[in-house]
């Protein structure tokens, strides 16, 4: 068989309705079904009080640390609460968690780093000193001392968080203004008259976005994780509050009750890996040259 | 300009413009010197070849270089107002309403996630000429005149759907939006290929005949010039070597360089008959961190002579200047051609068979 007929076959093949779909699957499945995921995590959070079958803080003492059944799924921890419904409650905490520091140290992070490269000079060399500094330190062993300092509390946790989250914001978001910068648009709105606020946020943000969009996707679920970490070292929420870490960290010495532990363990997995699927979709889809193969 | 002022009073006046870069690598005086009026209504061209400084000058009438650029020394004068001192958020009340600008590639110029609506509205806007409501009807308008047709579809697309010259044809409606009295076109056809830059000048001549506004137009391109200005300014290593009409420059340029210039290309009004061969000028442009003293051209100059060594003046010559010790004066260069007493030692090279 020649070439062109391979060729041609072959752009059959794909243009048929079943390769399409294999060929979108192969590409965007695992980002759907961390999408449904993440979906489904958020439709529990948001209706827990309707989809649990217990209050999240009901102890029975009686009950205490029983394992899977009918009555309770997931089994119940020590103070016999069921883990069931502190599971779904507590994915209220991580979404909004994972959510607040990653919008408000994007958002904030983002404005830094494009003001800094588009004013140059003494401004973007102090942010990106100041950039360095933050990440010297592990950025885990950071938010403990600022928590432990802030005092525990998931308030100052978040706070504690968004100090150290935004410098890798304002560095993406420098180096994306700097490569629009010199672009002869950038030039030509300037001819029109253009101030540089508008050329900043109406110009080049928008050509820059979609990197952007990426980081903050894929930094949702390390943001939870990290929530779930301070947590877990007892930084994070203040008890009886229902939230996977503090959970996982309840549970680590109750080896035969494996289900205390595992289950939240379990939940921070599917959410993070949820979050990092979709990211890697949404950078295949906004990547041209990885759309293209 | 106020009423009853003189109708030749210049709406630009450039005096002594320098513009240095201040590299790591040395100053690069990019424009070193170059003085012109911009008369209402005029179109004015500026002609050189790369790293003349045309560019530069250009983008420092409205001031859009950025370190380490500087305007070191000189005035830009528009409607009397001096411009290089103005603070920027004043100078930014200039640009686009006052003096636009079109840049070389349509390609690049427009922002690619923006819609052309949004970027014409905008545009429109920005100086509070027209309201968002008034923007929006004129921007169709305004397509329409650039020679689009359909202007409401091609509001709502995005600049890569258009060809490079419908792009142009969108830069040019942003340029006029505001309705500038000067536009500075830099190579507005260089990117395009040559059907669509005849149009492209067309339309520029049009605009300009109906709108009266004055045109800078800047190329290296001699034809393109001539076909559309009425006044030509030819820069060499960042200096004005030679002023005039169009006719008197291409029929007797004064100055060597631009003899050398019209030689190097090709014109289809004279056959390629057997001695005409194309020529070149020898060596290359002088290096813009260490200009050579005296005349500038003077080591690729064959009709170059001891007194060369000093800078020349840009002078008087028939109705335009002259930046030619020797373009000017009876037993210069031309005289010598004339009479055949010696040859330019340009090195030739046979022109590509027709």
């Amino acid at each position: 068989m020649s070439g062109v007929e391979l060729a041609l076959q072959t752009a059959e093949a794909h243009a048929s309705a079943a390769g399409q779909r294999r060929r979108w699957l192969r590409r965007y499945g695992l980002a759907a079904a961390g999408a449904v995921v993440i979906l489904a995590w958020a439709l529990a959070a948001g209706f827990a009080p309707w989809v649990t079958p217990y209050p999240p803080d009901e102890v029975n003492v009686a009950g205490r640390l029983a394992a899977p059944s009918a009555a309770h799924w997931l089994g119940t921890d020590e103070l016999g609460r069921d883990v069931l419904t502190r599971v779904i409650f507590g994915a209220r905490t991580s979404l909004a968690v994972g959510f607040v520091v990653v919008l408000v140290g994007g958002v904030f992070g983002t404005l830094l780093g494009a003001v800094a490269a588009y004013a140059r000079g003494w401004a973007e060399e102090a942010l990106m000193r100041a950039t360095d500094l933050m990440f010297c330190f592990p950025p885990i062993i950071l938010a403990m001392a600022i928590a432990a300092a802030l005092g525990i509390g998931a308030r100052n946790t978040v706070i504690a968080m968004l100090v150290v989250w935004w410098p890798k914001f304002a560095r993406l978001a420098r180096s994306l203004v700097i490569s629009q910068r010199s672009q002869d648009y950038v030039a030509a709105a300037r001819a029109v008259g253009f101030g540089p606020v508008h050329i900043l946020l109406r110009e080049i943000i928008p050509n820059a976005v979609g990197p952007l969009i990426v980081l903050v996707t894929l930094d949702l679920g390390n943001a939870i994780l990290v929530f779930a970490g301070l947590s877990f070292l007892g930084l994070g929420v203040v008890p009886p509050t229902p939230e996977w870490g503090s959970m996982v960290s309840e549970g680590r010495e109750l080896v035969s009750q494996w289900w205390v532990a595992t289950f939240p363990g379990l939940a921070i997995l599917t959410v993070v890996m949820g979050f990092n699927f979709v990211g890697d979709g949404l950078r295949d889809w906004l990547d041209p040259h990885a759309r293209r193969r | 300009m106020q009423d009853g002022a003189d109708a030749r009073a210049p709406i630009l006046e450039v005096a002594n413009l320098r513009t240095w870069f201040f590299t790591d690598a040395g100053v690069v005086r990019a424009v070193d010197g170059i003085s012109f009026r911009l008369h209402p209504g005029e179109t004015l061209g500026i002609v050189g070849e790369s790293g003349s400084g045309k560019s530069v000058a250009a983008k420092s009438i409205i001031r859009l270089l950025d370190e380490p650029a500087r305007i070191v020394e000189g005035s830009v004068r528009f409607r009397g107002r001096e411009l290089t001192t103005l603070p920027e958020s004043e100078i930014r009340t200039v640009r686009g309403a006052g003096i636009a600008m079109i840049f070389q590639d349509p390609m690049t110029s427009l922002n690619p996630v923006l819609r052309i609506a949004r970027q014409l509205i905008e545009a429109m806007t920005a100086h509070g000429t027209f309201t968002a409501a008034a923007a929006r009807v004129r921007a169709a308008t305004l397509l329409g005149r650039m020679g689009i047709a359909a202007p409401d579809s091609a509001l709502n697309s995005f600049p890569h759907q258009f060809s490079g010259g419908m792009r142009q044809r969108v830069m040019l409606a942003m340029g006029f939006a505001n309705e500038p009295a000067v536009i500075i076109a830099d190579e507005p056809t260089t990117a395009l290929d040559v059907t669509i830059q005849a149009q492209i000048l067309d339309l520029l001549r049009a605009l300009n005949a109906d709108l009266g506004t004055a045109v800078i137009l800047i190329s290296h391109d001699l034809g393109v010039i001539a076909n559309l200005c009425t006044r030509v300014l030819v820069m060499y290593a960042g200096e004005v070597v030679e002023e005039g009409a169009p006719e008197d420059l291409l029929s007797d340029p004064r100055h060597p360089y631009t003899w050398a210039l019209l030689h190097a290309a090709p014109r289809m009004d004279q056959a390629v008959e057997g001695d005409r061969r194309l020529t070149t000028i020898e060596g290359q442009p002088p290096d813009p961190r260490a200009w050579p003293d005296g005349c500038r051209f003077r080591a690729r100059c064959p009709f170059a002579i001891e007194q060369c060594a000093r800078h020349p003046e840009l002078l008087a010559v028939g109705a335009g200047r002259a930046g030619c010790l020797r373009g000017h004066r009876p037993g210069g260069h031309r005289a010598r051609e004339e009479h055949g007493a010696r040859r330019p030692r340009y090195r030739r090279r046979r022109a590509r068979p027709a």
